[in-house]
């Protein structure tokens, strides 16, 4: 707990430099409101303000400032409004007993996780073979490999719109699939990445050790490579969840999905409501926070029952 | 009865950038049952190549080897001996037990027999009661002996030694000195020792082999006079002097080579 302190102090600045911030970016629509109501501006006209800097809109302004701190769809909304709109799409929707209608960011969460879940499975399995593979086939090693970079820079916003249109092509129905596809691909990379690593990281003398008992590979990848890799795969997990939420999130996007944080991040920027789109963001980091400390957890009690000093 | 380990002729040339590297030229020698063989020399001198050809895990590029009458690779298949390389090299994950049980598991023994083992070599090497402990938890002079105990586990007559001891401080370094002599004692094992200390190799061994580098080479073969019998005391008579300056003496003619 000794990391509270410092955590909370970061978080207590980054919380106030966007309220702050909220002022500037707000001041526009704020003045544009205090003139409807017949409020004196200066200088008057939306379009005429278009040319002065925001700095200079404020000084001459002071007085409607406090405008932008509670307007309907502001250009940043502020902290408090982004906790309500959480608040009223998640714990006060769940306390109705709506909590899996179609505007709860409780539904949409758990479309989103459920994809994530299965993004992961498959990605890290895929990378953990894909490891085995390159570890034990020297083909291997230098043929896919290099394939494995590049996949990883293809765009995957220009990715995901195809592997959905040919997912339905071969008669998929739905967009779990497509979705786990398109996050497993983002995952198995630093899964197979650090996996190669880790059932590399035995040294000459512990396989020497081996050889001297006349042990067979599959004794030495069962009681040597994969236990000495274990350290090595939760650092890996912990980053191919984080990468597997994105990617169902990017799955979601481009490709016309209703549900899901995704979606709802698309249809808040279609409907022009930021606020939509900052609570599903916060949402979605709030998740990937919550997969990577359970990650963490599961790290520590495994290392810990195995013996390894941390 | 024929000898234990047997070369003639061997030699090891390692192909490298800068040239061939002749780690083992025309080596000969003979260890016979029971023997407790030192290897000591300088860095460069081909000891451990020689410990690990003994082992199948070098192969020489000429001359002949036999490790129990047969090739190094068959002995090493056949499971003929236990090998210590100079770090423990216990697995973090493994308690010591698990570590001790490790080349059973391996080697197909039963659970009962597993454990039956493990408290035996444990009792042997004198760590009753840290069989459950992790290897962190042990210093560096118990992590050495339990990795004897894991070479002693199962039951080869050979044991190869390379440099076990070489990273302890020295008053660990005697308490374990005459610890290996008492096992060796009670177990009768063929014992290939490499170090680069000549009290210790004078203080364990029943025959000491002085190498020199470039090419590594057998300078000198010394049986030890001493008797079987050895207190640490041992260290301050004439005749443990005498063998120390004469693997003192092979030392220094094998280094005024260059």
């Amino acid at each position: 707990m000794r990391n509270l302190l410092p955590i909370l102090t970061v978080l207590l600045t980054l919380l106030a430099l966007w309220w702050l911030a909220v002022a500037p970016m707000n001041v526009r629509p704020a003045l544009d409101i205090a003139e409807r109501s017949g409020a004196e501006v200066m200088p008057s006209g939306s379009v005429e303000r278009r040319d002065v800097s925001v700095l200079r809109l404020m000084l001459d302004n002071p007085d409607h400032v406090a405008i932008g701190y509670s307007l309907d769809r502001p250009r940043l909304p502020t902290p408090a409004q982004v906790g309500q709109e959480i608040w009223k799409t998640t714990g006060a929707m769940a306390l109705k007993g709506r909590a899996w209608s179609k505007r709860s960011l409780i539904y949409h969460g758990w479309i989103t996780l459920q994809s994530t879940f299965w993004g992961f499975l498959l990605g890290t399995s895929l990378g953990i073979l894909g490891a085995v593979a390159i570890v034990y086939s020297r083909v291997m090693d230098m043929s896919f490999m290099p394939w494995a970079i590049i996949s990883q820079t293809i765009p995957i916003v220009a990715l995901a719109p195809m592997i959905i249109v040919l997912s339905n092509q071969i008669g998929i129905d739905g967009r779990t699939v497509p979705k786990a596809i398109i996050s497993a691909y983002l995952c198995y990379f630093p899964v197979l990445v650090s996996m190669v690593k880790g059932l590399r990281s035995p040294t000459a003398s512990e396989l020497d050790l081996l050889k001297t008992y006349n042990a067979g590979g599959f004794a030495t990848f069962l009681k040597l490579r994969l236990p000495a890799s274990v350290p090595y795969l939760f650092t890996a997990l912990k980053v191919g969840v984080a990468a597997a939420l994105v990617g169902t999130i990017v799955g979601e996007l481009p490709t016309g999905a209703i549900s899901g944080l995704g979606a709802r991040i698309l249809i808040g920027d279609q409907f022009g409501t930021p606020l939509a789109i900052w609570s599903a963001l916060f949402s979605a980091a709030v998740l990937a926070g919550g997969l990577v400390t359970f990650l963490d957890l599961a790290q520590r009690l495994t290392l810990n029952r195995m013996g390894f000093r941390q | 009865m024929p000898p234990v380990i047997s070369a003639k002729g061997l030699s090891l040339t390692f192909e490298t950038n800068d040239g061939p590297v002749h780690a083992l030229s025309d080596v000969s020698l003979d260890i016979n049952k029971g023997d407790f063989v030192s290897f000591i020399g300088p860095s460069g001198c081909g000891k451990t190549t020689f410990l690990r050809v003994m082992a199948d895990l070098e192969q020489p590029t000429g001359g002949e080897i036999t490790v129990n009458g047969t090739s190094p690779r068959e002995a090493r298949l056949n499971r003929a001996y236990g090998y210590v390389f100079q770090a423990a090299g216990l697995y973090p994950w493994r308690t010591i037990g698990g570590n001790i049980r490790l080349p059973l598991e391996i080697m197909g023994y039963d659970k009962a027999e597993q454990a039956e083992r493990v408290s035996r070599v444990l009792e042997l090497v004198d760590l009753a009661g840290f069989e459950k402990k992790f290897p962190w938890q042990l210093s560096g002079g118990m992590q050495q002996r339990a990795s004897i105990a894991r070479a002693l586990a199962f039951d080869a007559d050979i044991l190869l030694m390379d440099e076990p001891f070489g990273a302890l401080d020295e008053i660990v370094r005697d308490h374990l000195n005459e610890q290996l002599l008492a096992l060796w004692a009670k177990t009768e094992k063929t014992i290939g020792f490499v170090t680069h200390s000549i009290p210790e190799a004078v203080f364990l061994s029943t025959k000491i082999v002085v190498m020199s580098p470039r090419p590594g080479r057998v300078t000198d073969v010394i049986d030890s006079p001493l008797p079987a019998e050895r207190p640490l005391e041992i260290r301050d008579t004439p005749e443990f002097l005498d063998v120390a300056h004469r693997v003192r003496e092979g030392l220094r003619a094998g280094h005024s080579y260059d």
